[in-house]
């Protein structure tokens, strides 16, 4: 998250810049003073952006070391209480033994194979599985949102649906799919898809009724409406929900390789736990939870990059 | 008479209310604007000024009665109207040229030409510079200048204004008031613009409607007769002004009356 700065520069010197309607009688003394006052102004933003600009680096720090400590604090406590046998590390694993195994596991590979190549095969099944999910949960989304009969007559359906439990369908999956890809990526498919539905739905349904009301005035038709109203006031929604979704994209990829598979990281935790290595166990989620913070870092530069036109949070908050 | 821009021929209208009953916000409201008139409409709060104008604009039905626009019924948003809505309703995800350059740009008009004249219509509403701003970026009173810039870049016939200048200071809002008087003698259209501001009602128009306290019907129309073209800042120092502005009064009070009261009872009940 970076501070950008899009804030203050000018509310107050523009005021000085642009009179209304230009032609406004104006004295020369008058224009002579007000030139003065936009370039001091001008020099004050300056300064004020810089040390904003400081504000906001001290803050990131800190933020850094605390998050720091919070690590310390709570991988020391770990292995200490394992060290001093308050607890067996036998069952509970222990930071020194799991960074061991990863060190393994990345010069040694795994017992499936080299590490790097379980995780892009997890990670091909839970992007996919996203992807078709999140543009299926879009689209239905948002045609259910526009058209209410639809909604009506479909709504006891996916209620229903989204009630029962849907890792299960997981071994449905591997009998379709045997141990291809596919088994994985649909069981993610349908854990993505009823968080971004809804979250679409609800989107189409909040849109300002003002807002509608003043793009059909200026003459917007039905498909301007969807793709200039709709769709972006829907999308906060939208995005808001993909954090979450690519997360059970993940889980709906592990859980479909507990039920049949030759590799990917999923895999390689059931093996660990079958032969009771809790440190691999650990190594393994910890990859994951790698990769997922990664994937959730890209969809937040998305949503910056798709919401720009909202006042920004981070931003906000920091006083000049 | 015959060829009026709008009219509405006794038109109710009711709402559901959230209880499951009904409520009337206008009934039995008959009015009509001639081509080129610019007819004010003032009344008490909540008497269904803003309602009036969904009506013309077809995006509100009337529950009974005719509205026509151009001597025709209103099914459908009517070709060549603008709305200056009371309530924000800029695009908050659209820049400032993208929110003034909308209109042009639905009507077909190619995006290089609908960005020249949007940024022609910022610099006549005061933003120039501002373009590139979201509207969160905006302050009310310059989110209500793009709202103006919005409607009257698409040239409309009709122009329906809801209380266009209630977030404005008093300056700007007299250069405004003039700059509206200027674009309006230029363009022939029509327009109603509804406000709880008798003076500026009377500043700017040429007919005057007093609507009464929920729900609302005509009351009296005033015309009136000052001389155009008009100085709205100056205006209200002329013997003729207080003249009306006295007539009407006295008929709008005793509405603001009414409603006050029944505002103050139903609190307390
Ligand atoms: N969609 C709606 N559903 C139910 N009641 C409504 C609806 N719209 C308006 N009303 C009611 O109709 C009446 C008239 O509303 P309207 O907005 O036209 O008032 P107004 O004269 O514009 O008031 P103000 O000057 O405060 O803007 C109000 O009592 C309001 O509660
Ligand atoms: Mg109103």
């Amino acid at each position: 998250m970076s501070v950008r700065s899009t804030l203050p520069r000018s509310d107050v010197s523009a005021q000085g810049g642009a009179p209304p309607f230009g032609s406004v009688g104006m004295q020369d003394g008058a224009t002579q003073g007000l030139a003065s006052r936009t370039a001091e102004i001008a020099a004050l933003d300056a300064d004020l952006s810089a040390r904003r600009a400081q504000v906001a680096q001290r803050r990131r720090l800190i933020i850094y070391a605390l998050r720091l400590a919070f690590t310390v604090l709570w991988l020391g406590s770990w292995e200490l209480s394992t060290r001093l046998n308050w607890v067996d590390p036998f069952f509970v694993g222990q930071p020194s033994g799991v960074v061991q195994r990863l060190w393994t596991w990345i010069t040694e590979g795994t017992a499936l194979g080299p590490l790097w190549l379980q995780a892009v095969v997890t990670m091909q099944e839970a992007v996919v599985g996203f992807l078709i999910g999140a543009a299926l949960g879009v689209v239905f989304g948002i045609l259910l949102g526009r058209i209410e009969v639809m909604a009506e007559v479909l709504s006891p359906f996916i209620k229903g649906a989204n009630a029962i439990p849907r890792v299960v369908l997981g071994s449905l999956f591997a009998v379709m799919f045997g141990l291809s890809l596919w088994g994985k990526a649909a069981t993610a498919v349908v854990l993505v898809f009823f968080v971004v539905f809804f979250n679409a739905f609800q989107g189409v349904r909040e849109v300002d009724r003002n807002l509608i009301a003043n793009a059909r005035i200026l003459g917007a038709d039905n498909r301007r409406l969807t793709t200039e109203i709709i769709i972006p006031s829907a999308m906060t929604w939208i995005l808001a929900s993909l954090h979450i979704s690519f997360g059970l994209a993940i889980v709906g990829a592990v859980v479909g390789e507990l039920f049949g598979a030759t590799a990917g990281l999923g895999q390689l935790i059931y093996n660990a736990g079958h032969t009771f290595d809790v440190n691999g166990v650990f190594a393994g989620m910890f990859v994951l939870a790698v990769l997922a913070l990664i994937a959730e870092g890209l969809i937040s530069a998305l949503e910056n990059r798709l919401v720009k036109w909202r006042p920004s949070r981070v931003s906000g908050e920091i006083p000049i | 008479m015959a060829g009026a821009a709008i009219e509405l021929r006794s038109v109710t209208k009711r709402f559901a209310t959230p209880k499951g009953g009904v409520y009337t916000a206008i009934r039995d409201l008959t009015m009509e604007v001639a081509p080129g008139e610019f007819c004010a409409v003032v009344g008490p709060t909540g008497c269904g000024k803003s309602t009036t104008l969904a009506l013309i604009s077809g995006l509100e039905r009337a529950s009974a009665g005719e509205v026509l626009v151009a001597g025709e019924a209103v099914r459908g948003i009517p070709q060549g109207i603008g709305y200056v809505f009371q309530s924000d309703a800029v695009f908050p995800w659209k820049t400032v040229l993208g929110n003034v350059a909308a209109g042009p740009r639905y009507h077909g008009v190619s995006n290089w030409d609908a960005s020249k004249q949007a940024k022609e219509w910022i610099a006549r509403v005061g933003l120039a510079g501002f373009e590139d701003r979201y509207p969160h970026q905006l302050s009310g009173g310059m989110r209500k200048r793009v709202g103006l810039a919005q409607s009257l870049i698409n040239n409309p016939r009709i122009l329906l204004m809801d209380e266009p200048f209630s977030a404005l200071d008093v300056q700007t809002r007299t250069l405004m008031e003039n700059e509206l008087l200027s674009l309006w003698a230029a363009s022939s259209a029509s327009v109603v613009f509804v406000t709880h501001d008798l003076e500026e009602a009377i500043a700017l128009a040429d007919r005057v409607v007093v609507m009464t306290a929920g729900p609302g019907t005509v009351k009296g129309t005033f015309a009136v007769d000052l001389p155009r073209p008009r100085n709205v800042a100056e205006i209200r120092f002329q013997p003729r002004f207080v003249q009306i502005y006295e007539a009407i009064w006295s008929q709008l009070r005793d509405e603001v009356l009414v409603s006050y009261e029944r505002q103050k009872h139903a609190a307390a009940v």
